[in-house]
């Protein structure tokens, strides 16, 4: 049972907060929203790792960056956007619905959208093809 | 007939896509701040700190924006480039001592040599955050209407800077 509860406590310890020492807001909203933030900005040193769970210098920067933006009073969008001003789109791990990036989040559903089309030719025309294989 | 090709097509479009994509450099990434003006900054001189350096320092010439720190390995490789160029007077070179520890950097200067007509101290790296700084070495060109024009990541050698930098200074001389 101990050892169950140990494993417990090492498993979920660090789930939900970021390495800061103690949360960064009082306020649970403006918390909420921070570790959103926080967690969807690339490490740019790091890369592959959010500067949520990142201990680079940079990372803490940044969190702290955000943190005063955050405390001043700026929206997610605005955040997002200081960030991309300075560090390029890819600091994000979500790309912006913008841009060339429409391609992106538009690509998937062209693509399937063009093979289900390719199908409905496909099966028509075989179908078109059928009487006449009955004739032979 | 013509359906027959069309994977053929398709695959020699994506040929070149694919081909950039994937010899591109992951870890270099294109700065949003090229083209745009320089950010704007307020910092203590690093070797007399009742000096304050600004943009000003960079308007009215070619100038390179290098950031370095005595914690970054790259800074040590390229400072004997950096020492070469600026005894050619080729260029004003201007450091920014990114979060680093001020007795080091001032030691880091008086042994190996102070190429930097001037070094901002950012301690806090407020400033390497607006200029997009993620990994030092950085150094960047700013042309005389104080526009950042080029970027350059990792240390900067001899032939970095005659194939992506000199070719700037010599366009604005004509």
């Amino acid at each position: 049972m101990k050892t169950i509860s140990i494993i417990l406590v090492m498993l979920f310890s660090s789930i939900g907060h970021a390495i800061d020492n103690g949360p960064a807001f009082t306020n649970e909203t403006l918390q909420l929203r921070y570790e959103k933030i926080i967690a969807e900005v690339r490490c740019l040193v790091c890369q592959n790792q959010s500067i949520k769970s990142s201990n680079v210098f940079l990372a803490v920067d940044l969190r702290n960056e955000i943190k005063r933006l955050l405390s001043i009073g700026k929206t997610d969008k605005e955040i997002a956007n200081y960030l991309v001003e300075r560090y390029g789109e890819f600091v994000l791990y979500r790309p912006r619905f913008s841009g060339g990036r429409i391609f992106l989040w538009l690509a998937p559903a062209a693509f399937l959208l063009a093979g289900f089309f390719m199908i409905v030719n496909i099966v028509r025309k075989k179908t078109l093809l059928l009487p006449t294989q009955n004739n032979d | 007939m013509k359906k027959k090709y069309l994977p053929i097509i398709v695959f020699v479009i994506m040929l070149p896509i694919f081909f950039i994509g994937l010899s591109r450099n992951k870890s270099e990434l294109p700065s949003p701040l090229i083209g745009k003006v320089s950010p704007s900054f307020v910092l203590p001189s690093l070797i007399n700190p009742s000096v304050i350096i600004d943009q000003t320092n960079l308007k009215g010439r070619f100038v390179l924006f290098n950031v370095w720190a005595t914690w970054c390995a790259g800074c040590r490789e390229e400072h004997e480039f950096l020492m070469n160029l600026s005894a050619r007077n080729e260029i004003a070179i201007i450091g920014l001592n990114w979060r680093d520890n001020r007795d080091d950097a001032l030691n880091w200067l008086d042994t190996l040599g102070n190429p930097y007509e001037v070094t901002a101290e950012d301690k806090q790296g407020r400033t390497a955050i607006d200029w997009g700084v993620y990994g030092a070495p950085e150094t960047f060109l700013i042309n005389p209407q104080g526009v950042i024009v080029y970027k350059h990541l990792g240390p900067l050698t001899e032939r970095d800077w005659m194939m992506h930098f000199k070719p700037f200074l010599s366009i604005n001389s004509i």
